[in-house]
C-alpha cells in the first residue's frame, strides 16, 4: 500500500486515536501512516454489532413468551456466554444455567440478583425487566 | 511515582509493548518491524471447530505472547513473567516493580478497558499495555496502539488484569532484565533465526488449518459458505475475517506491511539483496488481502452476493496462498554466511 492511499475514513477509534499503518513511500521504502479509519472496517464491525442487536431482540422475545430468564438478554448483550458470566459472578456454570429458566429466575433473591446487575452494570429493578439504556 | 519512559506509538500492542520495553533497557536499535520479525510473528491458521464471538476462528499471527517471548530470547534478553491467583498479590508485584523503577508489560483484556470505543470492547483478553508509574491511586499506561498515553484507576487495571475468559491474563505481569548491550551483530543473527522460524510455520506446518495451507483452505471453505450457512451468516463470518485482518493491531494487509517493513529493515543487518525484492512480494500479497476485504465487504454491506461472488472471494485467497508460499519458499533459498 501507498503511504498516499492510506485510509482516511473517520471511525469511532479514530475520534480517540489515529492507528498506525505500515506503507511505502515514493521510493518504495517503508514508512509509518497514521489512519483515522477505513470505511471497508467500520462496515464490519458494523455488522458485528447488528448482529448482536438482532440476538438482542431474539432473546427479548424468548423472555417475553416465558422461554428464558432475562439473563439471556444480557448474556447476548455483554457477549456474555455461561462460562464468561460464570468467572464474573463467581456462580458455577450448571447454576447460571439453571438461573436462566424463568421460574427458577423469578424465585432467586437479591443477594443472588444482584451479583448479576453488577456484572451487567444495571440495578435489580432493570435487571429483571430488561428495561435498559443504551448509550 | 514516574518511570522515565518513552511511549512510541505502533501498529500492533505486542510489537509495540516489545520494542518500548527492550527500549527501555537500552536496545536501541528495536523497531516495530524488528521485533515482529525477530519474534517470527507472521502466520495464519483457521480452526473450523472454533468459534469466536459467533464467527470463525482466524489468526494472522502468532500465538499471544510469543513475539516477546522469542525476540528477547535470540537477543540472549532474561524476561520475568508472573501470573497470580490474588489480586492483592497481583498489584502488590506491580507496585513493587514501578518502585524498583521497572515499567512493567501487563497482559489485559478489552472488554472492560475504559478508554477503548465501547465498539471495540469484545472479550478479547490477548491485550498488552506497560504501565510505567504510579500517581495516587492512578497508574499511568502506555497503550502502544494509542497515539497518547493514558491512566486507569487501581480498580480499573484490576478490572482488565483478572478479565475472563479465553486467554484470561491471570494478572500476569513481565519485563525484560537489562543485561550487556545488544549489538549489531546479535541483530542480525536474530533476524536470520526469526526468518528462518516463520519459514517453518508459514510452509513448514504439516496438515491443512495452518500456514499457506491454511489460507488455501480458507479459501476453498468461502465458496462452500453461502450453501452452507446462508447469505447471512456467511457475511457474517467475512466480517469477522476482515476484522482479524484489518482491525487496529494488524497495521494493514493482515500484517503483512509490518512484515515486509521488517525485510526492508533486515537488509541493514543482512546485506542480501533478495530481503528487499522478498519484502515487494509480501507488499503485494498484503495488497491483494486488501482487495479481497473490499470484496468481502461487498458481500456484508449487501451490496453483492452471488456464488460467482463467493467464488471470485475464494480464489483471491488461493491467490495469496500461492503467492506468500513463493515468497517463503524464495527467503528458504537465502544462504545465510
Amino acid at each position: 500500500m501507498k503511504k498516499e492511499d492510506v485510509p482516511q475514513d473517520l471511525s469511532s477509534l479514530g475520534r480517540i486515536t489515529k492507528e498506525v499503518c505500515y506503507a511505502t513511500d515514493e521510493s518504495g521504502k517503508y514508512v509509518k501512516e497514521l489512519s483515522r479509519g477505513w470505511d471497508i472496517k467500520i462496515t464490519a464491525l458494523d455488522a458485528a454489532w447488528d448482529d448482536i442487536g438482532i440476538r438482542m431482540a431474539a432473546a427479548k422475545e424468548k423472555v417475553l413468551s416465558g422461554k428464558a430468564s432475562p439473563l439471556l438478554f444480557f448474556m447476548e448483550r455483554a457477549l456474555m456466554d455461561t462460562a464468561i458470566l460464570a468467572g464474573y459472578t463467581g456462580f458455577w456454570k450448571w447454576q447460571i444455567k439453571r438461573h436462566l429458566k424463568p421460574g427458577v429466575f423469578e424465585k432467586l433473591g437479591d443477594k443472588k440478583l444482584q451479583r448479576y446487575a453488577a456484572v451487567f452494570n444495571v440495578s435489580i429493578g432493570n435487571l429483571k425487566s430488561m428495561n435498559v439504556n443504551e448509550d | 511515582m514516574k518511570i522515565d519512559f518513552e511511549h512510541l506509538q505502533s501498529a500492533h500492542c505486542e510489537n509495540g509493548v516489545t520494542t518500548n520495553l527492550l527500549r527501555n533497557i537500552g536496545v536501541s536499535q528495536i523497531t516495530e518491524p524488528l521485533a515482529f520479525g525477530i519474534g517470527a510473528g507472521l502466520f495464519f491458521a483457521y480452526i473450523p471447530l472454533l468459534k469466536i464471538n459467533n464467527g470463525p476462528a482466524i489468526a494472522f499471527r502468532t500465538l499471544p505472547g510469543l513475539i516477546f517471548k522469542r525476540t528477547c530470547k535470540s537477543l540472549g534478553i532474561t524476561v520475568i513473567r508472573k501470573k497470580f491467583s490474588s489480586r492483592e498479590e497481583a498489584q502488590m508485584a506491580l507496585d513493587a516493580t514501578l518502585e524498583a523503577g521497572q515499567p512493567a508489560g501487563c497482559q489485559v483484556g478489552v472488554y472492560y478497558l475504559p478508554y477503548f470505543p465501547k465498539e471495540y470492547r469484545f472479550h478479547f483478553n490477548a491485550h498488552n499495555i506497560v504501565v510505567f508509574g504510579k500517581e495516587g491511586d492512578q497508574y499511568l499506561v502506555s497503550d502502544p496502539v494509542m497515539e497518547n498515553t493514558t491512566t486507569l484507576s487501581s480498580y480499573e487495571l484490576e478490572r482488565v488484569r483478572f478479565a475472563i475468559g479465553a486467554l484470561a491474563p491471570k494478572g500476569q505481569l513481565y519485563y525484560p532484565l537489562r543485561g550487556n548491550m545488544v549489538t549489531d551483530a546479535q541483530i542480525a543473527i536474530a533476524i536470520e533465526k526469526g526468518i528462518k522460524k516463520n519459514i517453518r510455520n508459514m510452509i513448514g506446518i504439516p496438515g491443512p488449518i495452518a500456514g499457506v495451507n491454511g489460507i488455501r483452505f480458507t479459501g476453498k471453505r468461502i465458496k462452500k459458505w453461502r450453501d452452507n450457512l446462508g447469505l447471512h451468516k456467511a457475511g457474517l463470518y467475512l466480517a469477522q475475517l476482515v476484522r482479524m485482518q484489518e482491525e487496529i493491531g494488524t497495521g494493514g494487509g493482515g500484517f503483512r506491511y509490518i512484515y515486509a517493513a521488517f525485510l526492508q529493515e533486515a537488509f541493514a543487518y543482512q546485506p542480501k539483496e533478495e530481503l528487499v525484492k522478498i519484502s515487494a512480494s509480501f507488499t503485494q500479497a498484503g495488497d491483494l488481502w486488501r482487495t479481497a476485504a473490499v470484496q468481502a465487504a461487498g458481500i456484508y454491506k449487501g451490496r453483492i452476493g452471488s456464488q460467482e461472488d463467493f467464488n471470485v472471494m475464494g480464489d483471491y485467497l488461493l491467490e495469496i496462498a500461492e503467492m506468500e508460499k513463493q515468497a517463503f519458499t524464495a527467503l528458504s533459498k537465502i544462504k545465510w554466511s
